[in-house]
């Protein structure tokens, strides 16, 4: 048996990771899609771990992505969100994760409106802590279902042109992207309107560009970014439909894209907004693919975080690691 | 026998390796374990092969293709990756790593020859069993292993057997195949 190299108990962004690390990550989770297509849908690796889903806000596609990771990894879930939590009788996120600790949790997703918030915990914490998105600072594991995609359809990411448009800053998935694609050697193109694409991302590796057509003509891969209402204070520019005539991909640009050029979006997506409808279904689009990968990439995350001894249990050595195993 | 000097945890320790078995007759042994298991499946059409990774799967093409040249027909060969499956991962400081089994074919119904390179604790092949149930529901599995090299934990026993191999817990037996390490040969390392 070889072993893999990765050392860390928790994911808490792309930033800490090297280029091998997340090609590590991306093997295990080629590995793990293959479960998805067995009549028994489940393996017993995270067998007898707790995981908690603690999501202080909304998300429906993540918390369910990740809850469904961790069955099909034979762990137990529980799923705690902020208005079903003590977090609204004013208990503090460290004393939430301190009483979950003392259940024995073993491992903690955390999703929260505060960039730092899973690193936080994980210096508290012996349990492993995933982010599932803190803040718009990262979201670890929609850059690596994205990469996992893009070298699924690809075959490759160093060399290939890949565009983000839209809302950058304010996007945890623009970040996270940005440092995965520079470190696997992909030339990132960030475009959109110049009061959501700051000149600042430059200093990432990545080109910024205003002009929405340049930005995708040469691109292999387009990634959609939803625009955040939610996290913007003030209006960053005009209209819905203004943004839509400027930056959104209409047919008529997708027309003038590489015949070969993929559409990805990390979703929910607003139709008619940032994406033509009809190019949402296309052929060429893979957001449907993208749901499915993140469940192999989330397996792949929880096990090797968790699939293995934690200061909790026990250091007994065993036999079976020698030789070809038996 | 080779005497060489291995370094490990900053002291040098004499480790001689001695050849168990040679490309020849490595390659008798699968001759006359491909003949056993003809000799025990009078009724071949529900017969296929599946290697358990890395080293049982060119064993698997290899048994496959001796017994499809017996009986004019070809099997349908698959592959398992029983890391998701270990029972030892909350012991251990690293996750190991997990490849994709590739099993094409319905498993219910079959006759699968499930095929290793070297049966010591028995634990692999409970994984393997546990795993293969996961796909469907076969009508009878059967074990092959080019060694046995004895020291069962479980209670599993091979139905075909390349060589027997009598060993101390602590050593190492190595099996290197063509496909994957350039030559044939089984080795033990003492």
């Amino acid at each position: 048996m070889t072993a893999t190299t990765w050392k860390h108990k928790d994911l808490l962004g792309i930033q800490e990771l090297t280029a091998a690390e997340i090609n590590e990550v991306l093997d295990t989770a080629a590995a793990f899609k293959e479960v998805g297509d067995r009549a028994v849908k489940k393996v017993p690796s995270l067998r007898g771990k707790t995981m908690v889903n603690l999501f202080i806000e909304p998300s429906t596609r993540t918390r369910t992505s990740f809850e469904l990771a961790a069955k099909r990894l034979s762990a137990d879930v529980i799923n705690i969100t902020t208005t079903a939590s003590s977090l609204v009788k004013g208990e503090t996120l460290k004393d939430t994760a301190l009483n979950l600790q003392a259940l024995n949790v073993d491992i903690i997703v955390i999703r929260h409106s505060a960039a730092g918030a899973a690193h936080f915990l994980s210096r508290l914490l012996h349990a492993s802590v995933i982010n599932a998105g803190d803040g718009a600072h990262e979201h670890p594991t929609q850059a690596l279902l994205d990469a996992f995609t893009i070298r699924e359809k690809k075959g490759r990411i160093a060399g290939l042109n890949v565009t983000i448009l839209g809302d950058i800053l304010y996007s945890r998935v623009a970040r996270s992207n940005i440092w995965l694609l520079t470190k696997l050697g992909a030339h990132v193109t960030l475009a959109g309107p110049s009061t959501l694409v700051p000149r600042v991302f430059e200093e990432f590796g990545c080109r910024v560009t205003y002009d929405i057509d340049e930005a995708i003509r040469d691109a292999d891969v387009i990634n959609l970014l939803r625009i955040q209402h939610e996290r913007q204070r003030q209006t960053m520019f005009p209209s819905i439909g203004e943004y839509t005539a400027m930056f959104g991909l209409s047919k008529e640009r997708f027309a003038r894209t590489k015949p070969d050029a993929m559409i990805m979006h990390p979703g929910p997506i607003n139709r008619g907004v940032e994406i033509d409808s009809e190019i949402a279904d296309c052929g060429r689009s893979v957001i449907l693919e993208q749901v499915t990968n993140g469940l192999a990439v989330r397996m792949a995350v929880l096990f090797l975080c968790a699939g293995r001894r934690n200061a909790t249990e026990g250091t007994v050595g065993v036999r079976w690691s020698s030789n070809a195993d038996g | 026998m080779a005497v060489c000097l291995t370094r490990a945890g900053g002291f040098f320790y004499a480790v001689s390796t001695a050849v168990l078995m040679d490309g020849a007759a490595l390659e008798r042994a699968l001759t006359r374990m491909a003949h056993e298991i003809v000799e025990h499946n009078p009724g071949p059409e529900s017969l296929v092969f599946i290697g358990i990774r890395t080293h049982g799967v060119p064993l698997a093409q290899r048994l496959a293709r001796k017994v499809g040249s017996i009986l004019k027909r070809e099997f349908p060969i698959g592959q398992l990756d029983i890391n998701m499956h270990r029972d030892d991962l909350s012991l251990r400081d690293q996750p190991p790593k997990v490849g994709p089994s590739d099993i094409t074919f319905d498993v219910t119904g079959k006759d699968i020859v499930l095929v290793d390179d070297v049966l010591f604790t028995g634990r692999t092949i409970r994984a393997a069993l546990d795993e293969i149930s996961d796909f469907g529901r076969p009508r009878k599995i059967q074990l092959a292993s080019l060694v046995d090299r004895g020291h069962r934990e479980l209670p599993i026993r091979p139905d075909y057997v390349g060589k027997n191999v009598p060993t101390a817990p602590q050593e190492r037996v190595y099996v290197r195949l063509a496909e994957i390490d350039g030559k044939d040969e089984v080795v033990i390392e003492r």
